[in-house]
């Protein structure tokens, strides 16, 4: 019961802190002071209060995409064990509705920047949605490798599973999808060698070309989302770099603290010394993840 | 041990492709730097018990291939004022194809071996034979005489790593002399890599076979 609090707390409350760790360490890089850790939470709560603009030519599609992403990114939250006990919610095959929960939420998105009936919003959707073909299989591979290696398919058997089966010959697997889940979360999360979070520059944005429209609470509803989306992806990575725990809750629970913000470091470094890929080159970027991925299978199945 | 063993030695697969895809030569010079670095700690986790001799090669291993000779490539490179492989022989998007069928043939070859049974299990064979072709793909179709040292190095990357199942029966001064051949080679190839670019003011080395008695 307890645990189930602190999954809840740490799920609804922690992400945006993920975002002050990254736009802190990419401060730290340039010698700036950056802003305060908290400013993500600032930013939402300001947004929150916000009135709404709605364009006249869009529909409910419109309004429902920011509130499908935080749900969907909140459900996939529960799909994951999060510090060292289980997941809440866990059923054999959860892997598959855990990948296309992410798949729901990206078909919201991208409709309603076609629902905006701007072409520079349906530009950014068929950006999204070309580069999420290739994310995608990288993901299941990624998965698959998992199953394969825990022999188990529920999201909690997979990354709990791990660590006993840890024999000579799925280490090499697991260090492949380990590269191939970074360049996987990097994409999904519009970090910077595939896309710029920061950038209103109109010809490289993904992400925020799909939702400049939106305003207000909706707004703020997608900047949490895309937080939550870090927490989670970040969350499934480091149960396949860093599978220990120590099998007590009261140091699991700050190991695991520890372990995300350090994650978010990672990405923020990972953002302050790599610049922006050029957009034609992203997908041989993902191609790459693929090929990790799919390889870490093959060399299990040999 | 074997997780860190198995984790390096698929860093060091990784770094090939790495090698193939970059068309900076400084990136290139610092991806085989840091893949002679990962190999110099092979000998740390390959055997349990530490001897004398692999504790002795580690040092000398990790300076050299790690610092010395990538310090002395950097340098040659500032000298002759190129930064990029122009036109390859072999694109960069081929080539990382190309090393990625060499990595999978080298597993599957790897496989049909009789090998020691203690070595059936780790990826040592599979990723030496994976960096050898690798260093061929680099030394045959890159033309920038810097690229085909770094090819060379690549190569004998791959023949380390061999070595390394040898370490216990193979004499120390062995390897030592191994690296030493190295350091001088390289030591003579950046002098000549000077030469070539004043007398073609390039560092192609296609324009070599206009040369005349």
């Amino acid at each position: 019961m307890i645990h189930l609090i602190i999954h809840l707390a740490v799920l609804l409350i922690l992400p945006p802190l993920l975002l002050g760790v990254i736009v802190k360490t990419k401060a730290w890089f340039a010698g700036r002071v950056g802003a305060p850790l908290l400013q993500p939470y600032y930013d939402i709560f300001k947004l929150m209060r916000r009135s709404l603009v709605l364009s006249t030519t869009t529909t409910w599609i419109f309004r429902a995409a920011p509130l499908v992403t935080v749900s969907t990114a909140l459900l996939a939250g529960l799909l994951i064990p999060i510090g060292g006990g289980g997941a809440p919610l866990t059923f054999a095959g959860d892997l598959i509705f855990f990948a296309y929960l992410f798949g729901l939420a990206r078909f919201f998105t991208a409709s309603a920047a076609l629902d905006t009936g701007s072409a520079f919003e349906g530009m950014g959707a068929a950006r999204e949605v070309t580069f999420a073909c290739l994310s995608e299989p990288a993901l299941f591979f990624a998965l698959l490798v998992l199953a394969k290696v825990s022999g188990s398919l529920s999201l909690t058997g997979m990354l709990l599973g791990t660590t006993g089966a840890g024999a000579a010959h799925a280490t090499a697997p697991l260090v492949l999808i380990s590269i191939g889940l970074f360049i996987v979360l990097l994409a999904e999360t519009c970090r910077i060698p595939v896309d710029d979070p920061t950038t209103h520059l109109e010809l490289t944005m993904i992400h925020e070309a799909m939702v400049l429209d939106h305003s207000g609470p909706l707004f703020g509803l997608i900047l949490y989302g895309a937080a939550v989306k870090l927490l989670v992806l970040g969350t499934v990575l480091l149960r396949v770099v860093a599978p220990f725990t120590f099998g007590r809750a009261w140091l699991d629970w700050p190991l695991y603290l520890v372990e995300i913000l350090g994650l978010a470091a990672v990405i923020g470094v990972v953002e302050s010394i790599m610049a922006r890929l050029q957009m034609r080159h992203v997908p041989y970027l993902l191609v790459g993840a693929l090929l990790f991925c799919g390889f870490g299978f093959i060399l299990l199945i040999r | 041990m074997t997780n860190l063993l198995q984790t390096i030695l698929v860093l060091v697969l990784v770094l090939n492709l790495f090698a193939l895809g970059t068309s900076r030569i400084l990136s290139l010079i610092r991806t085989v730097a840091l893949q002679g670095a990962l190999l110099g700690l092979l000998p740390l986790l390959l055997h349990g018990q530490h001897s004398l001799a692999t504790v002795l090669t580690v040092g000398p291993t990790l300076a050299l291939k790690g610092l010395a000779i990538p310090y002395m490539m950097v340098r040659a490179m500032r000298d002759v004022k190129i930064k990029r492989e122009v036109e390859p022989l072999v694109g960069f998007q081929p080539s990382v194809i190309l090393g990625a069928l060499a990595t999978v043939f080298a597993l599957l070859f790897a496989g049909q071996l009789p090998l020691a049974a203690a070595h059936v299990d780790t990826l040592i064979v599979p990723t030496a034979i994976a960096t050898v072709l690798t260093g061929f793909i680099l030394l045959t179709t890159r033309f920038k005489a810097l690229t085909q040292v770094v090819g060379y190095l690549v190569l004998e990357n791959g023949i380390f790593i061999f070595g390394m199942l040898l370490v216990e029966a193979m004499p120390l001064v062995v390897e030592l002399g191994v690296l030493l051949d190295l350091f001088v080679a390289i030591f003579v190839i950046c002098i000549i890599v000077n030469q070539i670019n004043r007398a073609f003011s390039s560092l192609d080395t296609r324009h070599l076979v206009s040369l005349k008695e």
